[in-house]
């Protein structure tokens, strides 16, 4: 990389890091303070500025990626905190920090900027509070329309009564008024209970014929306060096993460690080199049963393939799942990392357990030619998945997509190269991306993701079984009780079976989170439906809703 | 001779393998172990509703319901390996007009409770309900969370529970197995008024929170009050 002459964004030094400093300059007045996170630097900003500081950001400096909003209530003040990034280097970040007063929550709308911030703003008003001047569509989006007060604000009663009703959704097309006078739109719910839209998803489809005019994805099914858990529980043990349920397609160690990343740099806790290539090869073993489940439900819906794609991938997910238990004694809800490491050492016999993973490992890629041989030599397939559900990476980058959604639009980003964590850059392993935007490219990119996988697990039992006897550290020492220093923020974020999986924690110097937020992939990735099938077909939605692969326990929490 | 003449019996070669079989006079087509079992009648008594408990244990159409992580375990107890259909049990319908068996696979939030009570209303009687995991028993994990139903006979009656969270799929058969009991001995939950009660919006007691929406909602829309602290 650094052989290749290229052109440096505005507050970017040649290594590759960022100048504060310039990037300050280059937003002069409108930065009233700078504060010190854990991750990086947060620039503080006038509450009617918002959108100017992001386009400037945006248009000057490079800042593609807006990964998260994260909206929080203090004693004093709300606040709402922009996570920017870049797509072609991840470690390079920065924090918008926007306060506005208590008695008068507003702040100017993002959205114009980034086009995700639509869904993440909606959600902070929904949970928190705040209101978004200049936004499209400010309604709730998780909670049901007629609820009552904001839930993770301060002055939230929980056990206040609510009422939530069971309204027909009216055609939202016949008042509207259209050029042609009588054009024959038709309203179609499809969820929350059907089985393309893999949970309980709420699709609210209006179609003229069999085209896709609108859709408008209907979510909160599923929400299950996962945040207000997390910021129930303390560091040590209660949080972990709560990201098991977030993404539960068995990418329960991934999500483990998206917490341990976070809460080990927050607290500035070492872990072991050995416990890092179990961690490593444990979350790619989870991401193959997670690709696995995705391409066989993707054969289901695009093909109806019950039998044989999805009856084999299901077969191959038993076999990892038996190598999961051995290793964690569960089968899908895993919770096996610690802070600072793992439970505990890998099962005895070792040999036994690194034959059942070689067996796998060996077997694997020739039923993964199997899965090729059904879907990439597939005409009926290929019919129905290439050139549909188009998403330009221009606008995959708008909506914040990541995972294998933006790697099949040719986006090039993997936080297990770009931002390395555990043992991923000891080993050797590409990163597979796909030009062609469509349904096809994503599910190759998730097959052939699997492969990527193999090799790094292969690897990592090779380690494994060479690491001397008596330097198997488990756990390095982590205090009891753990309370890291208070008023220190931190974001941070793994890849994750779908995508960027990041959190932020801020804490207050107790042993609980103050405010706990989850950056979950397949929420801003479901973002990009519209863009993909309006105007399609409404078979082609199905599919490309499939392609997302989105889970709806992590879009919802 | 042709190639057919291998594969098939000519129709008095076929008639004499028959006699060969089971012995001259009329084709009794009765005739089997399982009458020999009953005796000389080929018929036996019984009352129908004991035939008909014994018919529905064994032929559940289940509906295909996924809410949360525990739908991903009872897609492998449908799947290889486990393969509920042994036990006559797994033959997923994706609408509830034709199902039997709802199994609930997961957390209940306040905005899925009356999509899933609609859901079970729409299926036919005699139904019946599995609740899998421990969300459906008590909220589980998240019994705390401000959105959370406590449980799905919250919503709907509940005749086997299946705790784990999730549960193995052998737990899920295991579940399916006492339904299956309980059906052919022609048992079933008893259906009560549940504290989560589709009701039109006019009919609700007209308190502070029912003045507050008076306007976002019509009198003859249906609605569910959500208590969390009442709940159990």
């Amino acid at each position: 990389m650094s052989l290749e002459q290229r052109d440096l964004d505005y507050g970017e030094r040649p290594e590759g890091e960022l100048d504060f400093d310039e990037l300050a300059d280059l937003l002069g007045d409108h930065v009233l303070d700078r504060e010190q996170h854990v991750h990086t630097e947060g620039f503080v900003v006038r509450a009617d500025e918002v959108a100017t500081v992001l386009s400037k950001l945006k248009r000057r400096a490079g800042f593609d990626h807006m990964s998260c909003v994260t909206a929080q209530e203090y004693q004093d003040r709300y606040e709402s905190i922009y996570h920017l990034k870049k797509y072609k280097d991840p470690t390079q970040e920065l924090s918008i920090v926007v306060p506005t007063p208590s008695d008068n929550p507003t702040s100017q709308s993002g959205s114009g900027v980034y086009e995700t911030a639509n869904w993440h703003e909606r959600e902070a008003y929904d949970l928190v509070g705040i209101e978004y001047d200049e936004h499209p569509d400010l309604r709730r989006i998780l909670l049901p329309d007629t609820w009552q007060g904001h839930p993770l604000s301060r002055d939230y009663n929980q056990e206040k009564p609510q009422i939530v009703s069971l309204k027909q959704n009216p055609n939202p097309m016949q008042t509207k008024t259209r050029e042609s006078g009588d054009s024959d739109t038709m309203f179609l719910n499809i969820g929350p209970h059907h089985p393309a839209t893999h949970g309980v998803l709420h699709l609210k489809t209006v179609l003229d014929g069999e085209q896709v005019v609108d859709v408008d994805p209907d979510i909160g099914y599923l929400h299950r306060c996962e945040e207000q858990m997390c910021q129930q529980s303390t560091y040590r043990h209660q949080i972990m096993p709560y990201p098991d349920r977030w993404d539960y397609l068995s990418s329960g160690i991934l999500n483990e460690w998206a917490y341990a990343r976070t809460a080990e740099e927050l607290a500035d806790i070492d872990v072991p080199e050995y416990a890092q290539v179990i961690r490593t090869m444990g979350a790619e073993l989870c991401r193959i049963a997670s690709h696995l489940l995705a391409v066989g439900t993707f054969g289901l819906d695009i093909y109806g393939d019950f039998t044989a794609l999805f009856m084999y991938t299901i077969t191959d997910r038993e076999r990892i799942e038996n190598i999961l238990e051995d290793l964690t004694g569960q089968r899908l809800m895993f919770n096996y990392l610690r802070l600072g490491g793992v439970a505990w050492d890998l099962p005895e016999p070792r040999e036994d357990f690194f034959q059942k993973i070689r067996n796998f490992t060996a077997e694997f890629p020739e039923s993964l030619q199997e899965y090729h041989n059904m879907l990439s030599s597939n005409e009926i397939f290929h019919m129905r998945v290439q050139d549909t559900g188009i998403l330009p990476p221009e606008e995959a980058k708008q909506y914040g997509c990541t995972g294998p959604v933006a790697r099949g639009s040719g986006i090039d980003y993997d936080l297990r190269r770009d931002d390395p964590y555990g043992y991923y850059d000891e080993l050797d392993w590409n990163v597979i991306t796909d030009d062609g935007c469509d349904n096809y490219s994503r599910a190759y990119v998730r097959l052939e993701e699997m492969r990527e996988s193999i090799r790094i697990i292969d690897q990592c039992v090779d380690v494994l079984e060479e690491w001397p006897e008596d330097d198997r550290e488990i756990q390095s020492n982590v205090p009891r009780t753990l309370k890291p220093d208070p008023d220190t923020e931190i974001y941070r974020a793994v890849e994750g079976a779908k995508g960027e999986l990041g959190i932020y924690i801020r804490s207050d110097g107790t042993a609980k989170p103050a405010r706990f937020k989850i950056r979950s992939p397949a929420f801003c990735n479901l973002q990009s439906l519209e863009v993909m099938s309006e105007g399609e077909y409404i078979p082609d939605l199905i599919a490309s809703l499939g392609s997302l692969d989105v889970v709806l326990g992590e879009v919802d929490r | 001779m042709s190639k057919n003449d291998h594969l098939h019996d000519t129709l008095e070669q076929a008639q004499s393998k028959q006699e060969q079989r089971m012995g001259e006079g009329a084709d009794s087509r009765f005739n089997s172990k399982l009458r020999e079992a009953f005796g000389s009648s080929p018929f036996m008594l019984t009352k129908l509703d004991t035939f008909m408990n014994w018919v529905r244990g064994n032929s559940m159409f289940v509906l295909l319901f996924g809410i949360a992580c525990c739908s991903i375990e009872m897609m492998h107890h449908y799947a290889t390996k486990h393969d509920v259909d042994r036990f006559g049990a797994g033959v997923p319908r994706a609408s509830p007009r034709q199902a039997d068996v709802i199994i609930v696979p997961g957390t209940i939030v306040s905005k899925f409770a009356p999509r899933m009570k609609r859901v079970y209303d729409q299926m036919p009687e005699p139904k019946f309900v599995v609740s899998m995991g421990s969300c459906t028993i008590s909220g589980g994990p998240f019994q705390e969370g401000y959105n959370v139903i406590k449980g799905a006979e919250e919503v709907i009656p509940v005749d086997i529970h299946v705790p784990g969270c999730p549960p193995r799929p052998e737990a899920l058969v295991y579940g399916i197995l006492k339904l299956q009991e309980q059906i052919r001995a022609g048992e079933s939950a008893p259906v009560t008024v549940k504290p989560y009660e589709l009701q039109e919006f006019g009919d609700l007691e007209p308190d502070e929170l029912v003045q507050e929406l008076a306007d976002d909602i019509d009198e003859d829309d249906l609605v569910m009050r959500y208590n969390w602290a009442d709940s159990p």
